[in-house]
């Protein structure tokens, strides 16, 4: 028996700083920890897939001849050979990491992404192409199985809808100055999501990850004969594959400020909770 | 206090570890044929039942004139290097037959002039090559459900393969296969005409299949003869064709 385990007595009064308690739900730990997997191959397999012709258009078409507005490219230089990354008019040289790398065993790597960050490492459209359109059965079916469940069990109406007092600019501004100063909730407060959670978590939930889905799903053929309207949503094959180039860059910066929020407010708390489902409510300061 | 130390350790390391180690172990994976085989490819089977499920019948988007490519680029192979294409081409293909056979109840084979002579379909269609690019251009042809009625398929044919002039690499020639649903598709045809103009040398002359809901290795160009087959196994590599037997593309390119 440890001191925080739950005892009659302690059930009258409202968990405090200091105590263990229930945070996520079965749904979302599995969710979680598979979905960790799956994007984590869904964004490697697809940097591979964007290596096989690495420039985007907006529009129905899009090759070659066509205006790209981005580009990660390789090219020959009175310097030598030059990795660059060009956004409209504006050019980086990215040699090292875009455009021109270096393989495992020093070669030069002459392709958009890294061999670090692609799965496999080394240039195979079609290996990457089966990894990807895979796991992206698993991918779509975890966040359609996820997202029904969840509104059904109640958990985005009470645990992810804001409340209209958290909607008030001056409660969201507030929070955005907590977080500045890595002030993160204690006690009863932190048994709840705060509003920019709220809204990164809804953002994840309902627009980056469905848009992963249905702008995936626009990309191909057969799908554009089954479903004409995905064209009209995104305005054409290349713009749904811009976009969904733009939203998996959204979905890494979602991912690098979540661990780095994890690592700020308590590595060991934060995982076991979502291994476990049992979190400590951090001690209200004095 | 150890066990709390070894369980925290262990609870941070998993996160981290974990990713390292599927990291390091998704290219010893992908390498074994038979991981590929039975995990890798069932996306791919997936998809290919769910499309024939429930849009079997579903019709490529067509364009308008104003929304085609100004500039249709060519890939693959551009100029076949037998002899006998080159002469044939130089003939302008007078001399070019086209044959259909195999499971079919009367081999025919077709002049240039004899397919131009038959109904034609002209649909403004866009081609997805799988490296992600899109060009839109408009397609002239004869739709392959006319041939296919006109040799009369045998019960036992299940597939359409496509036997092409050119060569990739050690002189193996390049073929494709696609699934009776394609073959009696609507929009599946075999195209002579590009863009108002006669399909040019680059893009397939004197003629190259048109099968709209998938990826343009599919799209056989310089097709030389026409076998209806009840399986693929006994055909080049046995994966139904070019690319598929050298470098591991799906079959089933409809995504």
């Amino acid at each position: 028996m440890t001191a925080n385990q739950t005892t009659a007595e302690d059930l009258s009064r409202r968990p405090a700083g200091g105590d263990l308690v229930k945070r996520h739900r079965l749904s979302t730990r599995v969710w979680h920890w598979t979905n960790a997997v799956v994007l984590l191959i869904m964004l490697m397999s697809g940097l591979m897939i964007f290596n096989a012709h690495p420039r985007l258009y907006w529009g129905q078409f899009g090759a070659n001849p066509d205006h790209a507005w981005l580009e990660i490219n390789g090219r020959n230089t009175p310097e030598g050979p030059q990795g660059y990354l060009r956004v409209g008019d504006i050019t980086i040289v990215t040699t090292g990491i875009l455009g021109l790398s270096k393989r495992a065993d020093g070669r030069n790597n002459p392709v958009a992404f890294p061999a670090w960050a692609t799965i496999p490492s080394d240039y195979n459209l079609a290996l990457s192409r089966r990894w990807h359109l895979t796991f992206a059965w698993l991918f779509a079916g975890g966040i359609l199985a996820y997202g029904v469940w969840s509104l059904v069990n109640g958990h985005v109406r009470r645990d992810l809808l804001p409340s209209r007092g958290e909607l008030k600019p001056g409660h969201i501004w507030g929070d955005i100055k907590h977080h500045a100063m890595l002030k993160f909730p204690t006690g009863e407060a932190a048994r709840h999501y705060n509003i920019l959670q709220k809204g990164a978590y809804l953002l994840v939930l309902g627009i980056l990850i469905p848009g992963m889905v249905l702008t995936g799903l626009t990309m191909s053929p057969s799908m554009d004969a089954i479903f004409p309207f995905l064209l009209d949503i995104f305005g054409g094959r290349q713009s749904a594959r811009s976009i969904h180039f733009i939203l998996a860059a959204g979905l890494v910066a979602f991912i690098l400020v979540h661990l780095l929020m994890v690592l700020l407010a308590g590595p060991f708390n934060e995982i076991r909770s979502m291994i476990t489902g049992r979190y400590r409510l951090p001690k209200e300061k004095s | 206090m150890s066990t709390l130390l070894t369980r925290r350790k262990l609870i941070t390391g998993l996160g981290l570890g974990g990713s390292s180690l599927m990291l390091s172990g998704c290219d010893p994976l992908g390498s074994s044929p038979k991981f590929e085989e039975m995990v890798l490819s069932s996306g791919n089977w997936l998809s290919y039942r769910v499309h024939r499920l429930i849009g079997s019948d579903a019709l490529a988007p067509e364009y308008s004139a104003s929304e085609m490519s100004p500039v249709f680029r060519t890939n693959g192979n551009t100029m076949p290097d037998s002899a006998d294409y080159q002469r044939m081409a130089s003939e302008n293909f007078a001399n070019w037959q086209l044959q259909v056979d195999g499971l079919v109840s009367t081999p025919k084979s077709y002049s240039l002039a004899e397919l131009r002579n038959m109904p034609a379909r002209s649909q403004i269609t866009r081609h997805d090559c799988v490296e992600g690019w899109s060009a839109i251009g408009k397609w002239t042809g004869v739709p392959l459900a006319l041939l296919l009625g006109e040799v009369g398929l045998k019960p036992q044919a299940r597939y359409l393969v496509f036997h092409c002039a050119d060569t990739f690499g050690l002189g193996t020639k390049y073929y494709e296969s696609i699934d009776l649903v394609d073959g009696y598709h609507p929009q599946t045809i075999i195209a002579y005409g590009m863009n108002d103009e006669v399909l040019s040398v680059g893009h397939g002359a004197p003629i190259r299949l048109r099968v709209e809901r998938q990826l343009g290795y599919k799209h056989a160009k310089y097709v030389m003869r026409i076998e209806a087959a009840a399986d693929l196994a006994s055909i080049g590599l046995g994966k139904g064709g070019f690319w598929e037997d050298s470098s591991g593309y799906d079959w089933y390119a409809g995504i």
